[in-house]
């Protein structure tokens, strides 16, 4: 079918107006002025500096890096097993769980945020980094599941009715079988979990105790103008690590394919 | 031939884990949510009597019905304004990116990638009064003096919004239109279809489920977003999410706050049910 210029321009466009916004961080990042405005008043390095001798940035990225991985191992362990058990015995019960494990993605971040700060007072964990973990599985959950159960239902049902077949035990044929075809996805959804989490504000917003994770720092810093220019250079670090992680995966994803 | 996994340890094992997170967590403090919006104030969570009362209050008090219609205006205009601006763009990736689908799959997704505190974040600073917008036209000398009228307002909030959740909307709309086979549109073609009406009787119903799973990943965390109306929307573009977040922070008022949440849910229950009345009578096909 022939099809005319107008569409490849409209996509230059859509990547103008996605990169532009986000490309003024870096830049007023180095910008020798408190005010984020034109004309740039000339380089400087100064807001690094700032920014590596601020105690508590170090502590809110160690913060967020655990609560990242934890939510992400129990997110994805929790995929794992609710698809495999969906996609191949399909009991009714956990036909349920799937759905359930689902159903987050109808709720907004602050109901999540709220219901588990309800939940955590009650249990007497109060806010916390616990907390926040448990409210980020909850908002990593729907994706993880998804991912997970594009790949399970690919894998044809005969591979681990063979393996059954044979003598296999349930485990065996779960362990043997079945998770080493899946594994690329498990990676994909730990990643996903990974990301939403390091990134995720409203949700820890509510949960949070003394412990502050790297976005809540950062909100926290937001209300001062002073503090401006160290927060773009934050940003500015944070973009770049998660630009060189992104490109990291996508090559190594490339690479299995072949 | 033997069944897979009847064992009953090992079923028990495997359903843990997402048994305890989906009853323990999803149902349980949702449970809890419902459940506290019958109490009173400063009663303690569980205990105290039960009450209508505040209910009664969110449909007697018009404060509350116009900030959840301007909620839902605003992330229906948020929603449809991402799904409109990705479609062609999911299409492209589908239908004739070639050799470039994976390096353009990785661009859109990227920003996605980044702190979303951040990419709202740098809207505030593009449309401040002494921000990027107004400097940089004051220095191309296309105006005189800096502009109030771009931050503050519920327009702000939208732009804000579609730009944060661009890349949600693609991904969908993309997996939904790589099903079609060329095939189909070619007999189409063949059979004498103009292109308008390929997309409308072709493309667009199969693609119609990529859509609504599109616009549903924006719409319902849109709906309940407090961070881009307090950073740039001003107090005229108060959503929904400002006023539970309130009730759980200044306002002090939790089982307030939880009534709030449940008629919120009720909202977006509603919502998706009549969107999916109308996808069943107009849109997809299968």
């Amino acid at each position: 079918m022939k099809q005319g210029r107008l569409l490849p321009i409209y996509i230059g466009a859509y990547l103008v107006f996605l990169y532009l916004p986000v490309a003024l961080i870096p830049l007023f990042s180095f910008n020798d002025s408190i005010q984020a405005a034109f004309p740039m008043k000339g380089l400087t390095l100064e807001w690094y500096r700032t920014l590596l001798q601020t105690p508590a940035i170090g502590q809110a990225l160690r913060n967020s890096l655990f609560i990242a991985l934890a939510a992400a191992s129990i997110a994805t362990l929790c995929a794992t097993t609710i698809t495999y058990l969906e996609v191949f015995p399909r009991p009714v019960l956990s036909r349920l769980i799937g759905v359930l494990a689902r159903l987050p993605i109808l709720i907004p971040g602050v109901i999540v945020g709220i219901a588990l700060l309800i939940l955590v007072n009650l249990a007497g964990l109060g806010p916390s980094r616990i907390a926040i973990v448990l409210g980020h599985v909850l908002v990593c959950l729907p994706a993880a599941v998804t991912v997970l159960r594009a790949r399970f239902a690919a894998i044809p049902r005969s591979i681990a009715e063979a393996a059954a077949d044979l003598g296999a035990s349930d485990f065996t044929v779960f362990r043997r079988a079945v998770l080493p075809l899946a594994w690329s996805a498990i990676g994909s959804a730990f990643t996903l979990s990974f990301l939403t989490s390091f990134d995720e504000f409203i949700v820890a917003y509510f949960l949070a105790g003394t412990e502050p994770t790297l976005p809540l720092y950062i909100w926290s810093q937001l209300r001062f103008p002073k503090s401006l220019p160290v927060v773009m250079a934050l940003g500015a670090l944070i973009l770049l690590v998660s630009a060189l992680l992104a490109g990291l995966a996508e090559l190594l994803r490339r690479r299995s394919r072949v | 031939m033997r069944q897979l996994a009847n064992g009953a340890g090992f079923l028990c094992a495997m359903s843990l884990p997402g048994a305890l997170v989906t009853f323990g967590l999803v149902i349980f403090a949702l449970a809890l949510v419902l459940g506290l919006g019958f109490r009173v104030n400063d009663q303690g969570l569980l205990r105290g009597p039960l009450t209508l009362g505040n209910f009664a209050q969110i449909l007697a008090d018009p404060l509350y019905a116009r900030v959840m219609l301007r909620s839902l205006w605003i992330s229906g205009l948020v929603t449809l304004a991402t799904v409109v601006t990705a479609y062609p763009v999911a299409w492209y990736l589908a239908f004739r990116a070639g050799k470039h689908r994976g390096l353009l799959l990785f661009l859109v997704t990227l920003p996605f990638w980044t702190s979303y505190l951040l990419r709202v974040f740098a809207w505030k600073i593009i449309l401040a009064y002494n921000g990027v917008l107004n400097s940089a036209m004051i220095e191309l000398g296309l105006w005189d003096k800096p502009s109030m009228m771009f931050l503050n307002n519920p327009a702000a909030v939208v732009l804000t919004l579609a730009h944060a959740y661009a890349p949600f909307a693609i991904l969908p709309i993309y997996v939904a239109l790589q099903t079609i086979p060329r095939s189909l549109l070619e007999a189409g073609a063949d059979l004498g279809a103009t292109k308008a009406q390929l997309f409308r009787r072709v493309v667009l119903p199969i693609s119609m489920p990529g859509v609504l799973g599109g616009a549903l990943v924006v719409f319902v965390p849109t709906l309940g977003d407090y961070v881009t109306p307090a950073m740039v929307g001003g107090p005229a573009s108060t959503m929904i999410g400002t006023l539970i977040q309130a009730q759980f922070g200044k306002a002090n008022d939790w089982p307030f706050g939880a009534a709030l949440a449940t008629a919120t849910m009720l909202v977006i229950l509603i919502a998706v049910a009549l969107v999916r009345q109308a996808d069943r009578r107009w849109g997809s096909r299968t």
